[in-house]
């Protein structure tokens, strides 16, 4: 099977859905003729043609809204906001109006749209350019949120987002673009090639929206993470020795609670990992559900590794991103109190 | 340092606040027929001066005059009076429900009923509306039951939006009347992201955006000018100057631009000004706009000047920020009576036909209040269910919303 980098399999999953459906649109700053900053609509435009792929002014609020108006036509637009940082203009068209549409509307008008935006640390971008705003949006009702981890799933998610009669958002993990990264700056990057989820099969396939996957059976400790958060945290088990069950959610919302359910009560103990910062993060979702659902088999309290509540630095990124010794850190504390 | 005196910052005040004798003679009014008619494909640049007059067609003897005029036939001009009277009624009847109790908020119309009921005519089955609160006209020239509105206004068992949103928050595609947000402004751009579609599609339906003065000052309707300008999206955009927004004048929104239909020529849009009171004008204007868009010339803006006599809504009383009598001194009249007058100097109306038609118009809103209230309104009779509550967030109800019915019981 062909390997691919993530920006090729998110490529590949466009390409795929345009060439079956012509109420795809793809759009955004820099996304028609140059093919996106990150390269992701490479292509598209000469192949679909300049009605289906096209540049926008830089106005997030007017890409996102023009396509909720394109939506409630009946396309399938699948925007892009060149980095999550840039969303906020945008935040009142997703959550005011996107989001509501169908509930609003009684099912008269409804919003399948797609907003991929680059996310997260790791690459020198400072506090613009290194953003995990996910927390933002798995507040919102009427929203589907997702970060896959690697090109296997970036495709067969975005496929499977882009088909969804829902909105749904779409963070892609840029440090994770051209291979795994598990947080060892330090060390030569390993690209998708020599990874075995870089294998993207061809054509059209779908990752289910709401499903997670297990990165890692193990029996001490059930570790939570998306994105970036996976490698580090397999890194980190592997440099401890701890004996983790690493589950990549892929979708938070819906979330497969099933999934972390079974784990947790196996394992007794959880550890929550992300990138954004900790207060009001996702973590604390996942931290009260787990309790919620898992009191009575837990042997040790819940831990959570996140961003610091700083801006995202950027001398410091290396300190405010949680790497494989913080990460490695709280797992022996996780397991040992 | 410098010579200068201190700054000082600006902030614009109405010409008059309560207390005060109204005063409009700031707004320039155009003699009705004196504002020329371009070729609808005319270079947005050799139009310019439509952004500053205003085009009227009725005069002030009620004659239909200039090239704006000529549009409508008796019937049309008979049936729009109706239009507007059955607004006029059904913001009565509605007002006094929410009075009652019977809702818990109403936004009325009066003094505005043209902008909307002509504009529709001048639409085709198929093309949306993207409205505010104030564009009810919309529903009812496109044949959207009473009963319907009222249900919903109700929020009662037969609301057609199952008690989910606020009063007057109507939704009909069947009518080409998209979902009213209530937030103000977000819809200027969706309405434009939609004619986008249509031309991505090669279709022939047009978009029409709704805005109010106010609102103009969003983020939303400079994207909203800027994707129609540079998409040629075939969209009407349409600004309902009625000068306040609540409490604030609408020189708080307009700034130091001459006008809000002035907005648009930075885009290298078609800006018109039209008398928002004069039925014939606001139609003649939406064709032409209309037409524009139809055939693939581009973007129009147009600024409805008009006056919301009313309060904002049932919850704001405007003589806390206005003089009281304000509204009886606005130089562009009453857009029911200039009508009226028009088709009675036309010789196919009278005022004893008008007071029947009265009659007739309010026994028809009331017979459809009836049958809505058989269906309960907000605090008594049939309800939307609970379970309601929980559909429709998403297209297949998920897991932890499917956990939360449970709990809630329904």
């Amino acid at each position: 099977m062909p390997r691919k980098t993530m920006i090729d399999a998110i490529r590949d999953a466009m390409d795929v859905m345009m060439g079956r459906d012509d109420t795809v649109v793809v759009f955004g700053e820099d996304v028609g003729y140059f093919g996106g900053v990150f390269r992701a609509t490479q292509g598209l435009q000469a192949k679909y043609g300049k009605s289906r792929c096209f540049d926008t002014p830089i106005s997030e609020l007017g890409i996102v809204g023009a396509a909720v108006g394109m939506a409630a036509y009946g396309l399938r637009p699948c925007v892009e906001i060149q980095f999550a940082d840039y969303i906020y203009p945008a935040y009142d068209q997703i959550v005011s109006e996107a989001a509501r549409l169908r509930y609003r509307s009684n099912g008269q008008f409804t919003c399948p749209l797609v907003v991929r935006m680059p996310t997260g640390g790791g690459i020198f971008g400072g506090q613009t350019h290194s953003q995990s705003p996910e927390a933002l949006f798995t507040h919102v009702s009427g929203l589907k949120t997702v970060v896959p981890s690697n090109p296997s799933d970036a495709k067969g998610l975005l496929i499977a987002a882009i088909e969804d009669p829902d909105p749904v958002i779409f963070l892609e993990p840029k440090r994770l673009y051209n291979g795994p990264f598990d947080g060892h700056h330090e060390r030569p990057v390993t690209p998708w090639s020599k990874h075995e989820l870089g294998e993207v099969p061809d054509g059209h396939y779908t990752v289910p929206l709401g499903k997670a996957a297990i990165r890692r059976q193990g029996a001490a400790v059930t570790v939570l993470a998306y994105g970036t958060m996976v490698y580090v945290a397999e890194a980190a088990a592997a440099e401890t020795r701890v004996d983790a069950e690493i589950i990549d959610l892929r979708t938070l919302l819906p979330l497969d609670l099933e999934a972390i359910v079974a784990s947790v009560r196996k394992t007794g103990r959880c550890m929550i990992v992300h990138e954004a910062t900790l207060t009001s993060g996702f973590g604390a979702e996942l931290s009260a559900l787990v309790q919620e659902a898992c009191f009575y088999h837990l042997e040790a309290p819940i831990t959570r590794v996140a961003g610091w509540d700083t801006p995202y630095p950027h001398a410091q990124e290396w300190d405010y991103f949680p790497g494989p010794a913080r990460v490695g850190r709280a797992l022996l504390e996780t397991i040992e109190p | 340092m410098t010579n200068d005196a201190p700054l000082a910052l600006h902030v614009p005040e109405p010409a008059v606040r309560p207390g005060g004798l109204p005063d409009f003679t700031n707004v320039r009014i155009s003699t009705a027929g004196a504002v020329a008619r371009p070729d609808v494909d005319a270079d947005p640049e050799s139009i310019r001066d439509l952004a500053y007059s205003i085009i009227r067609v009725l005069d002030r003897d009620g004659e239909a005059v200039g090239p704006w005029a000529g549009f409508l036939s008796d019937e049309e001009l008979l049936e729009g009076l109706r239009h507007m009277m059955t607004l006029r009624a059904f913001d009565a009847r509605m007002q006094m429900a929410q009075r009652q109790g019977k809702t818990s908020f109403y936004m009325q119309h009066m003094g505005e009923e043209a902008v909307s009921c002509a504009f529709r005519k001048a639409l085709l089955p198929g093309d949306m509306n993207f409205p505010t609160y104030r564009q009810a006209g919309l529903l009812i020239v496109a044949g959207y039951p009473l009963v319907e509105m009222m249900c919903q206004i109700y929020s009662n068992e037969q609301d057609p939006l199952k008690g989910r949103q606020l009063p007057v928050l109507y939704s009909s595609k069947e009518h080409g009347f998209f979902s009213i947000s209530g937030n103000l402004a977000t819809q200027y751009i969706q309405a434009v992201g939609w004619a986008m579609a249509s031309a991505i599609k090669n279709d022939t339906k047009i978009a029409i955006g709704w805005i109010g003065d106010g609102s103009t000052a969003e983020s939303d309707f400079h994207a909203a000018l800027v994707f129609a300008s540079t998409y040629k999206a075939p969209v009407v955009l349409n600004i309902v100057n009625n000068q306040w927004a609540i409490s604030t004048f609408q020189g708080i929104a307009r700034g130091g631009s001459g006008t809000f239909a002035a907005r648009g020529l930075g885009f290298g849009i078609p800006a018109l000004r039209v008398d928002g009171n004069d039925y014939l004008a606001v139609y003649a204007v939406a064709r032409w706009a209309v037409e524009r868009a139809r055939r693939n010339f581009g973007p129009t803006l147009i600024e409805h000047v008009t006056y919301r006599v009313g309060a904002h809504s049932s919850s704001d009383d405007p003589s806390a920020y206005r003089p009281r009598t304000e509204s009886d001194t606005w130089p562009l009249g009453d857009p029911v009576i200039r009508l009226k007058n028009h088709l009675i100097v036309r010789g196919v109306w009278s005022e004893d036909r008008h007071k029947q038609a009265e009659a007739e118009v309010l026994d028809t809103v009331i017979t459809a209040q009836k049958e809505a209230e058989r269906h309960g309104t907000l605090h008594s009779g049939g309800k939307p269910s609970v379970r309601d509550m929980f559909e429709g967030v998403f297209a297949e109800m998920p897991p932890h919303l499917r956990r939360q019915r449970q709990q809630a019981g329904v």
